[in-house]
């Protein structure tokens, strides 16, 4: 129940403005609701390179590179495959590449920070990036994001879209940041830290950190 | 154990937006409508950096991301304009509503809500009385264009689902 954070949370100041104020209505009993299914993602759209964000560019990315895998797993445990995993983010230096991002941090000519894949047979995703830079926002005086990877992933029905941002262990920054301490429950505030793992990490190359991903029950399973 | 939501926050511009994505029928295609409207928050300000989601339920004949060829999509995305503006073209499916998610800044999680092109008995429809009822229906508003504003908070807020 406390999994996901409220819709107002006014330490994150955004949310007072845009949070719904009555409560969402349940999901009504219905088999043949449009949303129990979801778009089907063809391997024709999506390029393998597209995983590989240092790539495409006329030379390498400034910063730490690493690769960052996970599985796609349902509430059951079981894999999603075949779903479709997109992740942006911030250069080594937390600056986007998006024209309003102003934070007077260099942009890299080598790095613009977005990938897609599609989860293989075990439900596994992985990326090749840069470890992004924390930057300021201005929520509060002297506000900061932890490091972070957007991530959207869509799972077999339109009910498990999850749009969320995987996090770097031990970040001073995590006590300080409304939207990671959104999450009312602080076991499933840690399940967006990602692990730093040595079996993930190749030698003279890059660093490897893992994170699963798991996606809601579809109604029709809650009932 | 699920993994918590976060906000899509304000720059996902670079990434998630793909080529036609508004686009889930062809321009002069058969039957096809236009779906536009605003998204706007609890002072009734529109929303420039929203990101909305329409899944009709039926894959069709298009690809979810691809959009070459003559055939249609089920799946579209369109971030809103400056103006809080944003526009779907698509092909009606065999449901009278198409499912529609808005993700934006400030918002932790995402909201889903429904898109009734027609005021036909149904469930979800029949439960709500006729002023939260009327949230959820597109108005006609022209030949081949429905409006549809998105309202996060507030008297006319839209009838939002669990999610």
């Amino acid at each position: 129940m406390v999994t996901h954070p409220p819709y107002l949370y006014p330490d994150y100041a955004s949310t007072v403005l845009r949070a719904p104020s009555r409560e969402p209505l349940p999901m009504k009993e219905d088999p043949e609701a449009a949303e129990l299914t979801g778009p089907v993602f063809g391997h024709g759209e999506v390029d393998p390179l597209d995983a590989d964000l240092t790539a495409g560019h006329a030379g390498e990315p400034l910063g730490e590179r690493i690769i960052v895998t996970g599985r796609v797993l349902d509430a059951s445990g079981r894999p999603v495959p075949g779903t479709l995993v997109e992740i942006w983010q911030a250069n080594s230096a937390g600056r986007y590449a998006h024209q309003r991002d102003q934070h007077p941090a260099p942009l890299d000519p080598n790095f613009t920070g977005a990938g897609r894949c599609l989860t293989d047979d075990e439900g596994r995703y992985r990326f090749v990036t840069i470890k992004p830079g924390a930057y300021p926002w201005r929520n509060h005086p002297n506000a900061w994001r932890p490091a972070h990877i957007h991530f959207s992933v869509f799972g077999t029905s339109f009910t498990q879209r999850l749009v969320t941002q995987m996090y770097f262990p031990g970040d001073p920054l995590f006590a300080f940041d409304p939207i990671f301490r959104s999450i009312p429950d602080p076991a499933a505030r840690e399940r967006l830290v990602a692990a730093f793992d040595l079996d993930v990490t190749e030698p003279e190359w890059a660093l490897g950190y893992r994170w699963d991903v798991v996606l809601g029950r579809t109604p029709m399973e809650d009932a | 154990m699920t993994t918590p939501s976060q906000t899509v926050g304000p720059f996902f511009g670079f990434a998630l937006p793909y080529a036609a994505d508004w686009e889930l029928a062809p321009e002069g295609h058969p039957g096809a409508v236009t779906i536009t409207g605003r998204v706007l928050d609890g002072a009734g300000e529109p929303i420039p950096d929203a990101l909305l989601e329409l899944w009709t339920g039926e894959a069709g004949t298009r690809g979810a991301l691809g959009r070459t060829g003559a055939g249609v999509s089920g799946f579209g995305r369109c971030g809103t304009a400056p103006d809080g503006s944003y526009r779907f073209r698509l092909v009606p499916p065999a449901r009278p509503y198409l499912a529609l998610l808005v993700f934006a800044r400030g918002l932790l999680k995402p909201v889903r809500t429904r898109v009734y092109l027609a005021d036909v008995p149904d469930p979800l429809l029949g439960s709500l009385d006729p002023a939260r009822r009327a949230t959820l229906l597109a108005r006609p508003d022209g030949q081949d264009v429905y409006r549809f504003d998105v309202r996060l908070q507030g008297e006319q807020e839209t009838v939002f689902l669990e999610f």
